[in-house]
């Protein structure tokens, strides 16, 4: 609801964009460039976000780079619990991931439980040399012992706060909003 | 998401929009099976029980296969080795399975409504693997996937189905499925394996297979039971293939691009000839059978609800 008085742009395209070219710096840096590099997007704003990076990575290094899409559905530890059951997304990982080294691609970091599901997810397709998590936004929050090696931006937030990633491929626009929960 | 049902008992009763969250839920689920590790933990703690009356070996290992890559425990029970031999009533033995706190109960039996009785005694979710002539719902929804990834939709399409109507259960979930989805449904077959009055389920019906298939996109051979040939419904097996077999000939009359199904087991020689049931360029048959694991495992996923 754009006409939310408590609603706050925390990031526009500009900043947005900035954070994913450093992001993309950071995850050549740590790697020592793209040898047996591959992202896998979360679905569905992480994967915009992981092309994205991949686009960046690509221009840097002058080589394409693997880029898999998760559905982590199937992997919820509240599925049993919930009535109904969530719409289930298509999941696309057509290379091996044994030794590779796997940076996880989420829009929004907050309790830590969806990449809990992704990396048992993950682990179901190989045994990847190892994983990193890239994320836009980290809001706090965690409900389980996990961080990010790159983060576009720490928002602190309160758990009445809700924090929108809206991407052009999907809404649009380019923007993350925090707003007062209803 | 629009999914809220305890059983599936037939595609009489689903509407378009039940039909549509199933396939879709399936297409994501086709991806699990290629995988090295087929198995997803989704309904750990779940029990499925198969409860076959009839034999079966597509069906149940589908369903069986379909449960274990969720990572449900299935159990498999037929009715050869179970108390039904002891004289056991279908309600009785529901009732007891009952009480073991499964959570789905698939069911095939040679009556038609056995899984709505059971559907109606017990409180976990139904599945109707088959029953009598009635209805297939998990073939239906297999065969109209399949459709639907071979030719991009159902809608618009001429799908013929041939073969013993009046028997199939196959062909009365396709019929009420693709129907309900846009296609045009011709059957052939003998006029004594044409139910009266099935026009009224907005079919055309032609006694030869020749008039039926004419620029079908579709062709859904129906086996031959061969254990009909003694009721008098047709005069012999070479007859009926002399009439209804579908071949290198007869296929020449569908569209170029047509595809061939078949529910199977099939009765090489007799409604299909070998030939045809083995070309890849347009038999669909064993791709029928990769997307049946697909279609239960959606049906499991979206029956087995919360603690609610």
């Amino acid at each position: 609801m754009a006409e939310n008085k408590n609603m706050k742009v925390v990031m526009d395209k500009e900043v947005i964009d900035r954070s994913l070219t450093r992001i993309a710096y950071e995850i050549l840096e740590k790697n020592k460039g793209i040898s047996n590099l591959v992202l896998v997007g979360i679905r569905t704003g992480g994967v915009y976000l992981a092309e994205r990076l991949k686009k960046k990575i690509s221009s840097i290094e002058g080589e394409e780079i693997p880029l898999g899409v998760l559905d982590i559905t199937l992997y919820r530890d509240d599925i049993s619990i919930s009535k109904k059951k969530p719409s289930l997304g298509k999941t696309k990982i057509l290379f091996s991931l044994d030794d590779k080294k796997v940076v996880l691609v989420d829009d929004v970091l907050f309790t830590g439980r969806t990449i809990r599901a992704a990396m048992d997810a993950l682990i179901d397709f190989g045994r990847p040399k190892m994983i990193q998590l890239a994320v836009l936004i980290d809001r706090g929050h965690r409900e389980l012992p996990i961080r990010a090696d790159f983060v576009g931006k720490n928002l602190p937030s309160s758990l009445w706060e809700a924090v929108t990633v809206n991407l052009v491929e999907k809404t649009g626009v380019d923007e993350v909003i925090i707003e007062e929960g209803t | 998401m629009k999914f809220d049902r305890k059983d599936i008992l037939g595609i009489k009763d689903l509407s378009v929009d039940e039909i549509n969250v199933i396939l879709e839920t399936a297409e994501s689920f086709l991806e699990i099976s290629t995988r090295e590790i087929k198995k997803v933990p989704t309904l750990r703690g779940k029990t499925i029980i198969n409860l076959f009356f009839e034999a079966s070996t597509r069906t149940r290992t589908s369903f069986e296969i379909a449960g274990k890559r969720l990572s449900a425990d299935t159990i498999n029970i037929s009715a050869s080795t179970s108390s039904v031999v002891k004289g056991e009533t279908l309600i009785d033995t529901a009732r007891n399975l009952e009480a073991m706190n499964p959570d789905v109960i698939v069911i095939r039996h040679s009556a038609a409504g056995a899984p709505h009785l059971l559907a109606t005694l017990v409180k976990q979710s139904i599945i109707n693997a088959g029953d009598g002539a009635h209805e297939h719902p998990t073939q239906a929804l297999l065969d109209m996937m399949t459709i639907k990834e071979k030719k991009g939709t159902l809608t618009g399409l001429k799908v013929a189905i041939v073969g013993d109507i009046a028997h199939s259960r196959v062909a009365r979930s396709n019929i009420y499925g693709l129907a309900k989805m846009g296609a045009q449904v011709v059957l052939a077959g003998p006029a004594t394996m044409l139910p009266r009055g099935i026009e009224q389920m907005g079919v055309q019906a032609f006694t030869k297979l020749e008039d039926a298939i004419v620029d079908a996109d579709v062709v859904m051979m129906l086996r031959i039971q061969l254990e009909r040939e003694k009721q008098n419904i047709f005069p012999s097996l070479r007859e009926y293939s002399q009439h209804y077999c579908l071949n290198s000939r007869n296929i020449k009359l569908a569209r170029p691009d047509a595809i061939v199904m078949h529910p199977g087991p099939i009765n090489r020689g007799v409604e299909i000839s070998p030939d045809i049931a083995d070309d890849l360029s347009r038999s669909v048959i064993l791709d029928q059978v990769n997307k049946g694991v697909a279609v239960r495992m959606a049906l499991l996923y979206l029956l087995t609800g919360g603690n609610e």
